[in-house]
């Protein structure tokens, strides 16, 4: 096992997470807000997506040396690789010369091939690997997507009916109810979560999970880039990226606009004038511009330094953490204002007043008083701001400010899509892999941070 | 009103120079100017001398912030931190590090800039606030639901999708617009089309629902109830007394961006080729010329800080219950 640095700063915020959730659980007030997420429809959908969506990235978190027998092809032995990889080993290995479209069992671009007569004539040549099983890929090709994509939604219902079962039974277990009424309570949609859409979701993501890892062994079902690789396993490695950039920017977010805001609004006078000439005169500066500059000067720290900086691996792993912190840095003054203002209000409030005259120490005043209720301010924040976190990654990437070019990204696929679209014919596929598995995210993203929002902010009682 | 004027420029003035040290620090004390030279001239085979001579050129070999070799007022005038920071706030940019007047070309290339970006903020703000008042007259029904769904997706593509769609559809597909490029005068229009209406559709989302939060806040106030009790139509409420009211927030929040304007949108411009700011800064960044992003993050935040101070009064003005004191 090795840790690169994001990997281990991501577990120890799932870690958190599972902390937050399990103290959650023990108190009732903190409770209720979460139970109204919980009976929102479009919350429970979006959160399956999500859960969906950090698996893949947990899977490609862990990373570890293979040994010489997995390594496979030479050019990766000495890097390390994630869980993810050696998983998906035969969309890693089987790349074509360059591109080919989505289920293509022929090239993307004619060549010179010499037949059996030795006369060379321009034609499309076979793919590598892409339905090399067919002998006859004209006749074959449909009948065998179909069979094959079918047994993959097969396997992918008989996953799903393995995990309802479980879930059914675990639910009527803790509700102490016949496992048959529970069942028959969830289609009929009478429970309080809507346990119904979830297990629709999460047939259609094992469906289409399934069928596609089925059709990929096969063929490659999102076309293969430029230089040969499956389009449909960078999507998947790009779920790290676009995870890792939406969420290690809280490290240091939620420090910096935590104590600063909550000691501009409580302390008041000098405290506060500094913090707000600190977080104005930051905010001042265009953020595209600040990463920009951080960038550059990142880079120039790493040319110094070149011997700190030895595998590739681990210069891309440094530059997505790098820009992670930058991004954390340009985002925290929305939230340290918020704060700020809430604070000013908590601290004229009579219980405040109260712990202040019967002795309360400040530290405990601001640990136990003031920061659980504005705690909510966080929550709703740090859920907004996933979203557009995730978006702002494609941009920086197409500027060449965002993660390292070696890095699968989203922003990188769209990059490198910009050339592809100008040729003819046009080679869509990697903008719409890119498209699809971005919007899925953001979507879902954005429908769970609303529900959370209406949840957690009293301005928005029913 | 004039005292107040004074106030807010002279706060205006420590910001500045917070962002003049930010930048200083940034760019000369967390890099040496040695690690640009080197950046420029290549990694390695570097000799001293050229490093020297490259710093020499461009004035980046003087002492940070005292030098002793010269007499008097000198001592802090020749020096890297008045050279090339204090410069800045007489929008003194000096040049590229290709030699190049950065002031001649920001003057040059911010109109382009504003071409674009002026057309966009006023369609898109009509478009915008238009379908935002539309969802708010049809509340409750489900058109509001499909309405507000339908901006949820939109928000959710990123802006680069737009782009890269809309270039294919109307300047590849349907030859309708060029795909990019830029013109002088009247020439210039047809360029400016596509990029104007593709940052309204990608704009659509978030303004839409932005602007229906500001509508529905007001909608739910007492004198709306009132002009209902007295009878008025919903139209007539929504497009005289809301759209009225709900204009103090939509104005002052158009008014900090108006100076941005000049900069220019980096993304845009550079995916349509459009000689603005937008892309100086992007080739700066693709040229790893330190002096170009310095001087764009300098003018960035002026003119935001200039943005500010714009909003402050423009709420003075709009809003008649804001005393000045």
């Amino acid at each position: 096992m090795i840790f690169f640095w994001t990997d281990t700063l991501f577990f120890i915020l799932l870690l958190m997470l599972a902390a937050t959730i399990i103290r959650t659980r023990r108190k009732e007030h903190l409770r209720r807000p979460w139970r109204k997420v919980a009976r929102s429809k479009s919350a429970m959908v979006s959160l399956t997506v999500l859960v969906f969506y950090f698996g893949f990235a947990i899977l490609d978190s862990v990373h570890f040396h293979p040994s010489e027998g997995q390594s496979g092809a030479g050019k990766f032995k000495t890097e390390a690789m994630s869980l993810l990889d050696w998983w998906a080993s035969p969309l890693r290995q089987r790349a074509e010369k360059t591109y080919s479209a989505p289920f293509a069992t022929v090239a993307f671009a004619r060549e010179a091939i010499r037949d059996a007569n030795g006369v060379s004539h321009w034609a499309y040549p076979r793919l590598q690997y892409g339905g090399i099983h067919l002998a006859d890929p004209e006749n074959e090709k449909t009948r065998d997507i179909l069979q094959t994509g079918l047994k993959g939604l097969l396997h992918g219902f008989l996953a799903w009916l393995v995990l309802a079962v479980l879930l059914v039974s675990l639910r009527a277990r803790s509700a102490h109810i016949p496992i048959i009424q529970c069942g028959v309570e969830i289609t009929q949609g009478r429970t309080e979560i809507p346990w119904r859409a979830i297990f629709i979701t999460l047939l259609l993501m094992l469906l289409i999970s399934f069928g596609l890892g089925e059709l990929s062994l096969k063929y490659h079902v999102f076309g293969t880039d430029k230089v040969g690789e499956d389009v449909f396993f960078q999507s998947l490695k790009s779920i790290r990226t676009g995870l890792l950039i939406g969420t290690l920017t809280t490290f240091i977010t939620l420090p910096l606009a935590l104590v600063l805001g909550i000691m501009a609004g409580y302390f008041r006078g000098w405290v506060d004038d500094i913090i707000q000439y600190l977080y104005t005169t930051l905010n001042s500066i265009p953020g595209v511009l600040l990463i920009a500059a951080s960038m550059l000067l990142m880079q120039a720290y790493m040319a110094r330094h070149e011997d700190e900086f030895a595998s590739l691996a681990l210069r891309a792993d440094f530059r997505l953490l790098f820009l992670c912190m930058i991004l954390g840095l340009t985002s925290w003054t929305g939230l340290c204002r918020l704060l700020r203002a809430e604070t000013l209000k908590l601290r004229e409030m009579e219980y405040v007043q109260a712990a202040h005259a019967l002795g309360v120490r400040q530290g405990n005043i601001l640990l136990h008083h003031i920061l659980p209720n504005v705690f909510h301010l966080v929550l709703i924040s740090v859920a907004l701001d996933f979203s557009s976190l995730v978006l702002a990654e494609a941009v920086l990437s197409y500027v060449n400010i965002g993660v390292d070019p070696t890095t699968e990204s989203w922003g990188n696929m769209i990059n490198s899509a910009r050339l592809e679209m100008a040729r003819e014919p046009v080679v869509w596929w990697s903008l719409s892999a890119a498209f699809v598995f971005m919007f899925a995210l953001v979507l879902a993203a954005n429908l769970f941070a609303d529900a959370v929002r209406d949840a957690f902010d009293p301005r928005r009682v029913e | 009103m004039i005292q107040y004027l004074i106030r807010r420029i002279l706060y205006a003035v420590p910001l500045l120079v917070g962002v003049n040290i930010i930048t200083f620090v940034l760019f000369f004390v967390v890099n040496s100017p040695d690690d640009m030279a080197r950046m420029h001239l290549g990694q390695k085979r570097v000799t001293t001398e050229s490093i020297a001579k490259w710093k020499h050129e461009r004035g980046y070999d003087l002492p940070m912030f005292k030098n002793d070799k010269v007499e008097g007022l000198n001592q802090f005038t020749e020096t890297i931190f008045y050279q090339k920071s204090v410069g800045l706030f007489l929008f003194r940019f000096g040049r590229a590090d290709n030699g190049e007047d950065i002031g001649a070309d920001i003057s040059q290339r911010m109109w382009p800039s504003l071409a674009i970006a002026a057309p966009s903020l006023i369609v898109g703000l009509l478009v915008h606030i238009s379908l935002a008042l539309m969802l708010v007259f049809f509340r409750m029904t489900y058109l509001e639901f499909w309405g507000v769904a339908l901006c949820v997706a939109l928000m959710s593509i990123s802006s680069l999708f737009y782009i890269i769609g809309g270039q294919f559809l109307m300047g590849k597909l349907l030859q309708l617009t060029p795909i990019s490029g830029y013109d002088l005068g009247l020439n210039a229009l047809k360029f400016l089309a596509l990029p104007v209406i593709i940052s309204v559709i990608a704009g659509i989302g978030s303004g839409v629902r932005w602007y229906r939060t500001l509508f529905l806040e007001e909608v739910e106030k007492d004198y709306v109830r009132t002009a209902r009790a007295k009878g008025l139509s919903e139209t007539a409420v929504l497009f005289t007394h809301v759209l009225k009211n709900a204009m103090i927030p939509i104005l002052t929040g158009v008014v900090v961006i108006l100076p941005m304007l000049f900069i220019g949108s980096l993304i845009t411009e550079s995916f349509f080729s459009i000689p603005g700011l937008g892309s100086y800064t992007i080739d700066a960044i693709n040229k790893q010329d330190f002096a170009i992003v310095r001087a764009m993050v300098f003018l960035g935040s002026a003119l935001y800080i200039f943005g500010l101070l714009l909003t402050d009064i423009s709420y003075t003005l709009v809003d008649p219950r804001v005393r000045l004191n």
